[in-house]
């Protein structure tokens, strides 16, 4: 299992950042051609995306390119860039129905075929970023079998919500958090909580990484290279955590060995979902 | 793919460079390197710039590179970008990039 804590954000004409950025091994990178790079420019990050794509430091990382929307006159040329370099996945902005992903798709499949790549192996990331793409999520999830996850956007939403990003709890994005990872989870597909601007809060960002974690988000996106470590280490299992998902893969070894259809564990019954859980407890663990 | 106006691709940071392109004369390509790393690199940035020109059958041109220790993957996006917008390419056949 693919696991998606941090997708760090690079902007696509930084010649340095991308030049360097992998050294610090978040579990996905996306490399921007929207919002970060200005329309001057929109040419030359593109192109420098494409090379990036094909350097051999890129080869095991995730790769993922925020393409610009496809009405734009950049969104059709990204989307070239981010197939024809391998991209691993292309994150279509401010998605707001399924039917934007099934004209992605048809792009994608075409561009693929052109190039020789596998029809099929560039998966797709939408970011939900208005409330019309909050009531459309659970459609959005489920609309295309290269889907592999959904992204809450905060600033965009909010603004299309008429609001603004408070301290603390953040009863803003209550709802649209909910409702992207219901939409994720219905769809078995991973959900990436919105981005932290202050990268001197480090203790605003933890708050909101618990906030996150508790309520099941995979990770989230990041702005700043800082933020992988911090992250990493607030979504490591605990020693206690980390002590039961051995106990729970240990029970279900035995069972299996002994050719039990069920195992258990302290007297209660160990089914898949639980072992399932442990096994990711586990790989957590590893990972931090 | 000619070069009809001069155009620049690039930035003079760290890890980057910038490239100029302008038309050149008499059916020469005339490259100039800069670069802090010329006695160390100099020959495989020359090989690169002339590598991405020749994909892009770029053959009259003069080109001006101030390198500040770019990857490869690097000079050849931005030699092109600059070539691109020098030839005011429109739609970019990427079978034409290396």
């Amino acid at each position: 299992m693919k696991l998606r804590r941090s997708m760090l954000f690079v902007p696509g004409d930084n010649a340095a950042m991308l030049s360097t950025v992998f050294v610090h091994r978040p579990d996905s990178i996306m490399f921007d051609l929207e919002d970060a790079v200005s329309p001057s420019q929109k040419d030359s990050a593109r192109l420098l995306v494409y090379q990036a794509l094909r350097h051999p430091a890129y080869r095991d990382i995730e790769i993922v390119v925020r393409i610009n929307a496809l009405e734009t006159e950049f969104g059709l040329k990204d989307l070239e860039a981010a197939v024809r370099g391998g991209a691993h996945i292309v994150r279509l902005p401010k998605t707001e129905n399924p039917e934007e992903i099934g004209k992605l798709e048809t792009h994608i499949a075409r561009i693929e075929k052109d190039c020789g790549r596998a029809v099929g192996d560039t998966k797709v990331m939408a970011a939900i970023e208005s409330a019309s793409g909050v009531v459309n999520a659970v459609a959005i999830a489920k609309s295309s079998s290269r889907m592999v996850a959904i992204a809450l956007a905060g600033f965009d939403y909010l603004v299309d919500m008429h609001t603004h990003r408070s301290d603390g709890w953040e009863p803003e994005l209550f709802y649209a958090r909910a409702a992207v990872l219901h939409a994720a989870r219905a769809a078995h597909i991973d959900a990436f909580d919105v981005v932290y601007g202050n990268i001197n809060d480090d203790e605003g960002f933890l708050r909101e990484v618990m906030i996150a974690k508790r309520l099941g988000f995979n990770g989230k996106s990041l702005i700043h290279p800082k933020q992988i470590d911090l992250l990493h280490k607030a979504y490591a299992p605990t020693e206690e955590e980390l002590s039961h998902a051995k106990r729970v893969v240990a029970a279900a070894e035995e069972a299996h060995r002994k050719g039990l259809g069920v195992a258990s564990l302290d007297g209660k019954m160990v089914d898949p979902p639980v072992i399932e859980e442990a096994e990711m407890t586990l790989q957590l663990a590893e990972a931090s | 793919m000619n070069v009809i106006k001069e155009a620049i691709a690039g930035t003079l940071e760290s890890s980057d460079l910038l490239v100029k392109v302008a038309p050149g004369r008499d059916a020469t390509r005339e490259i100039v390197i800069r670069s802090a790393v010329m006695q160390q690199f100099g020959k495989q940035i020359r090989r690169i710039v002339e590598e991405t020109l020749d994909a892009l059958s770029i053959t009259t041109a003069s080109i001006t590179i101030e390198d500040k220790g770019a990857l490869d993957c690097v000079i050849r996006a931005r030699v092109q970008a600059a070539v691109l917008r020098a030839s005011e390419t429109k739609e970019l056949d990427w079978r034409s990039l290396t």
